[in-house]
């Protein structure tokens, strides 16, 4: 109802997650067991798809997809010693889509019977006959076999609602302890946890049953220097993964050291959160005295941490077909890759850029089985040796770019909502050569480390870019120096990307990720990881952040 | 079913304090009707509907606290919802900062929130406004992306301590970007109001489409400090921004920009220039809104800045009492005084500068000094000796707000945008620090 209920939410930024009243999108408050209860039979489920397509097809439809979706999240949320809150919620109904005479109609429901599943399909119906009228370019449904009745489920070892919520409080509260015996005056942290049961049944003739999981343990921590007036926050250095709460048990193998000189670690597929914390607390104290960076040109070594976000907004973005087509004008924006570009074949990077797109990735938020109309996920180039090759499309874009099937990134943020092209994992693949941070390190001569993602900002084409991080050091001939506060770099997405001087090997990849991309009309926030290993960028565009008030 | 009379919602909230066996027991019922129609590419692409009402329970043992929600209201349903929120209370930690529920309450009338014309507002009518907008944008062989968004309401709020409260309003949301074919050219336009009254498409869009068809071959000046107008939509985001930094907690703490040197914080301290004055008023007819906070306190008319003074900061209740303040909640619109002046007035009044349609992706860089960077986008343009000279390229900016409104030259005329009333604002030394290719 209120203007700007969610508005924070679909950023990525870090300060808006820590909203102790945070409600589920829709969701109602459950008692955390609740969680634990399974969902309807898929016997049951495939009974009232059947009903809903039937109705649809009777109607009219040539085409119609059911999804009978259950959304459970739990979120946790401390400061310093105490809880702020614990919320879990449960989001139960059914969305329709119907295809007739080359216009999409979509209607939900949370009445989830026989009957209603009928009604509602009819409704859809309805809808796209109103939409008809108005309708310019009729929608052209790229073919797509179906694949009988299947399943997926995210492989994880332990369901994080299957843990104590006690075991969770204790484990953030000892996370904030750490933090404020290191450095700390203060601390944030939250455990953002999420289970889409989802099963998604299509004329095609498609019944796919899926149990996707999703986890995110977050903190920011601040120290303030009361005499200066002067505070700094350090962000944790987590990220949101597709695994169940085995993430949060730290494991030597799935860490990483930063360059020598740095203090820092890199996480793979386990987080150690009481680490980070306790290094948090010093780096978020230390930074209050750290030296201010000079303004000028740097070679840029990025870590995956970062880089994540810089990807995800100059190449994720700008490569989704329906921001290229228009579709996103009045809202996320459009691109700069549009199909006129492409066909110039320009550079879209150094021949060091290799970008791939997938719903696949172990660990991946972006990892399914099958799309959310009923396509089998895959792997695909985006960028190949610098040259831009595809798009990121669904079943009703492919044809406009000459191809025969869709890519598998179709996704709706619940039950209730219309599912539309989402953003897959876009990852920079890692060098081919063997190649460790510390020696890209040593042969950089005037140059920025910079971990963790910070400040983010690009404008709607997807040219002129600027991002922050969290922590940044000064690399003076081969060698880290000293800290660096105060930085952020700005940048053109091309000049950037052709500026690229190759990435690390595979032993240094990594995945970044956020919960809350968001796009379309109303709003719907999505998941989507982006790997890459750490990467080095020559002479960009650094300025100094620091301003007097 | 949605929007439920006074009587009707305290009949449901009455019986559900009845079920409580809580020591303290609040609930809130919320519901809306309402409908959206989006377009691209002169085409309507989605359309959506909304009708829900939802009740939150929530139930306190000592400082143990649970909520729960439900969103049908059999006698079954509601006694369900308070055991449910009971359960989770007594299963929850203590809370360190609990305050008791807020006891009866009086509240100012704002029957100005709610407008019959908004809530009847039909699928028919949503697709006409976007159609005919549509079409005249065609007809000047421009292309249009639109969202139109309308939503009819009511809150009503009960507790065990004899606070009653209740509610209705309505709003309307259209936004509109037009572009020229060849994508050189880029405008937008943007509105919310209460009273579908006061809506005008046509003339949104023809703004759009104006500053669409004149922003085309822009040309690319060197980033620096320039003047700037920025026009209310310009303007709005910063604004919201910096007032929504105004809590009493973080400054108190040591980590906001309104944090003192030494502890503390600037209350009573002049931050700004003298000219800006900020209050809130939630029976402003232009932007009437809720005259009660989540929580029950009270809205009601608070300066906050007052002649570039900090006069108020809000806060949670648990730290009003902490820190012996005023008892304010955060308001849900702000209200910047202004003059007379138009945005064209501004303009004439300019001998050197840059109009500023909209900023666009504004991200915090530092908390401390309320730094923001971002870009200028649909219609940035020269001015010179009082008239528009040439469209130019768009900016990214670094800048912050607390500094801008030091560095004021003028104050326009408020307009209403997102529940609050800005107006446009002209700036010295606005800092740009690279040019963008987007349009």
């Amino acid at each position: 109802m209120k203007r700007r209920d969610f508005v924070g939410l679909t950023s990525l930024a870090a300060g808006a997650l820590f909203l102790p009243s945070l409600p589920g999108f829709g969701h109602t408050a459950v008692d955390p067991a609740r969680l634990l209860e399974p969902g309807a039979d898929v016997i049951v489920k495939k009974r009232l798809a059947d009903a809903a397509l039937n109705a649809a097809k009777t109607a009219g439809a040539s085409y119609a997809d059911v999804r009978i979706g259950r959304y459970l999240n739990q979120y946790v949320f401390t400061r310093e010693k105490q809880v702020q809150n614990i919320v879990s919620t449960e989001s139960y109904g059914v969305g329709i889509r119907v295809l007739v005479n080359g216009c999409w109609g979509f209607a939900s429901t949370s009445v989830v019977t026989e009957d209603s599943l009928a009604a509602t399909a009819r409704v859809a119906v309805d809808i796209a006959k109103a939409n008809r009228l108005v309708q310019k370019e009729p929608v052209q449904l790229a073919p797509q076999s179906g694949y009988g009745e299947v399943s997926w489920k995210t492989p994880i070892q332990q369901g994080a609602f299957e843990v104590p919520v006690k075991q969770k409080v204790d484990l953030l509260l000892a996370a904030n302890a750490a933090a404020l015996d290191n450095g700390a005056s203060y601390i944030n942290s939250a455990l953002f946890q999420v289970n889409e049961q989802k099963y998604f049944a299509s004329t095609d003739g498609s019944y796919i049953d899926q149990d996707v999981h999703r986890l995110w343990p977050t903190f920011s921590a601040t120290a303030v220097d009361t005499k200066s007036g002067k505070f700094r926050s350090r962000g944790s250095l987590s990220s949101p993964v597709g695994l169940g709460f085995e993430y949060l048990t730290p494991s030597a193998a799935e860490q990483i050291a930063g360059p020598q000189g740095t203090n820092t670690v890199g996480y793979k597929l386990r987080y150690d959160i009481l680490a980070d914390a306790a290094l948090a607390g010093k780096q978020a104290k230390a930074k209050l005295s750290m030296k201010s960076v000079t303004p000028g040109k740097y070679d840029l070594v990025l870590d995956p941490g970062h880089l994540g976000l810089t990807i995800h907004e100059s190449v994720g973005h700008p490569t989704e077909l329906d921001r290229v087509l228009g579709y996103e004008a009045n809202f996320a924006g459009t691109s700069f890759a549009t199909l006129e570009w492409k066909a110039k074949n320009l550079p879209y990077g150094s021949k060091s850029v290799n970008i791939v797109a997938d719903k696949l990735q172990p660990g991946s938020v972006g990892a399914v089985g099958y799309d959310d109309e009923g396509v089998k996920t895959r792997e695909w180039d985006l960028i190949k040796e610098g040259k831009l090759v595809n798009y990121q499309k669904i079943r009703d874009q492919a044809h406009i770019v000459g191809q025969k099937e869709s890519d598998g990134c179709c996704y709706a943020q619940s039950w209730e909502d219309v599912q539309f092209q989402r953003m897959p994992n876009v990852s920079l693949r890692p060098g081919t050569a063997k190649m460790s941070v510390d020696e890209m390190v040593s042969k950089v001569d005037k140059g920025i480390y910079i971990a963790g993602a910070g400040s983010f900002s690009i404008d709607q084409q997807r040219y002129n870019f600027q991002f922050g991080g969290q922590l940044f050091f000064a690399i003076e001939k081969g060698k880290i120096t000293e800290p660096l506060e105060d930085v952020a770099y700005q940048s053109n997405t091309q000049e950037f990307w052709g500026a690229c001087a190759g990435s690390c090997d595979q032993s240094d990849y990594r995945l970044y990720g956020t919960f809350f991309d968001g796009k379309g009309q109303p709003s719907q926030v999505s998941s989507v990881s982006h790997g890459s290993a750490t990467t080095r960028f020559n002479g960009v565009n650094v300025i100094n952040t620091a301003r007097k008030v | 079913m949605a929007i439920l009379t006074q009587t009707e919602a305290q009949d449901i909230l009455k019986k559900v304090l009845s079920f409580s066996t809580a020591d303290e027991c609040e609930a809130t019922l919320n519901g809306s009707i309402g409908g959206n129609v989006r377009s691209a590419r002169n085409s309507i692409s989605t359309a959506g509907a909304v009708d829900n009402v939802s009740l939150a329970v929530q139930s306190r043992f000592g400082k143990r606290s649970g909520l729960a929600t439900c969103n049908e209201f059999d006698d079954a349903t509601l006694r369900r919802c308070v055991q449910r929120a009971e359960e989770i209370a007594r299963l929850a930690p203590e809370s360190p900062e609990y305050v008791p529920l807020l006891g009866p309450q009086q509240y100012l009338a704002a029957p100005a929130s709610f407008a019959a014309r908004t809530a009847d507002i039909t699928p028919d009518y949503r697709a006409q406004q976007i159609g005919a907008s549509m079409a005249l944008c065609e007809a000047k062989k421009l292309t249009s992306a639109g969202f139109f968004n309308d939503s009819a309401g009511f809150v009503a709020k009960r507790n065990s301590k004899g606070l009653e409260a209740y509610q209705r309003l309505t709003s309307v949301d259209f936004s509109i970007t037009v572009r020229t074919p060849d994508g050189t050219g880029s405008g937008y336009a943007i509105a919310n109001y209460t009273d579908l009254a006061k809506f005008d498409a046509a003339r949104l869009t023809r703004v759009a489409a104006e500053k669409a068809a004149s922003s085309v071959n822009a040309k690319a000046i060197e980033p620096g400090k320039y003047t700037v107008i920025l026009e209310p939509a310009a303007a709005i985001d910063l604004f919201n921004n910096m007032m929504g930094a105004m809590d009493a907690r973080n400054a108190d703490e040591g980590r906001s920009f309104l944090s003192k040197k030494g502890g503390g914080n600037k209350k009573g301290e002049k931050v700004f220039d003298e000219r800006v004055t900020i209050y809130s008023d939630p029976t402003h007819p232009e932007v009437p809104d809720l005259t009660f906070a989540n929580d029950g306190r009270p809205q009601q008319k608070v300066t906050w800045i007052e002649k570039g003074v900090v006069k108020n900061l809000y806060s949670s209740r648990f730290w009003a009492q902490k820190a012996g303040i005023p008892d304010l909640p955060p308001p849900g619109g702000w209200i910047m005084q202004g003059g007379t002046q138009s945005t064209a007035d501004l303009i004439k009044s300019t001998a050197k500068g840059i109009l500023v349609t909209r900023l666009y992706y504004i991200r915090a860089v530092d908390p401390q000094t309320l730094l923001y960077t971002g870009l200028t986008r649909d219609g940035t343009f020269y001015i010179e000796n009082g008239q528009i000279k040439f469209p130019i390229k768009n900016f990214r900016f670094n800048e912050s707000p607390v500094i801008m409104l030091n560095n004021l030259e003028a104050i326009g005329k408020p307009v209403r945008l997102n529940g609050s009333l800005v107006p446009p604002l002209k700036i010295r030394d606005f800092a740009f620090t690279s040019l963008s290719d987007a349009v």
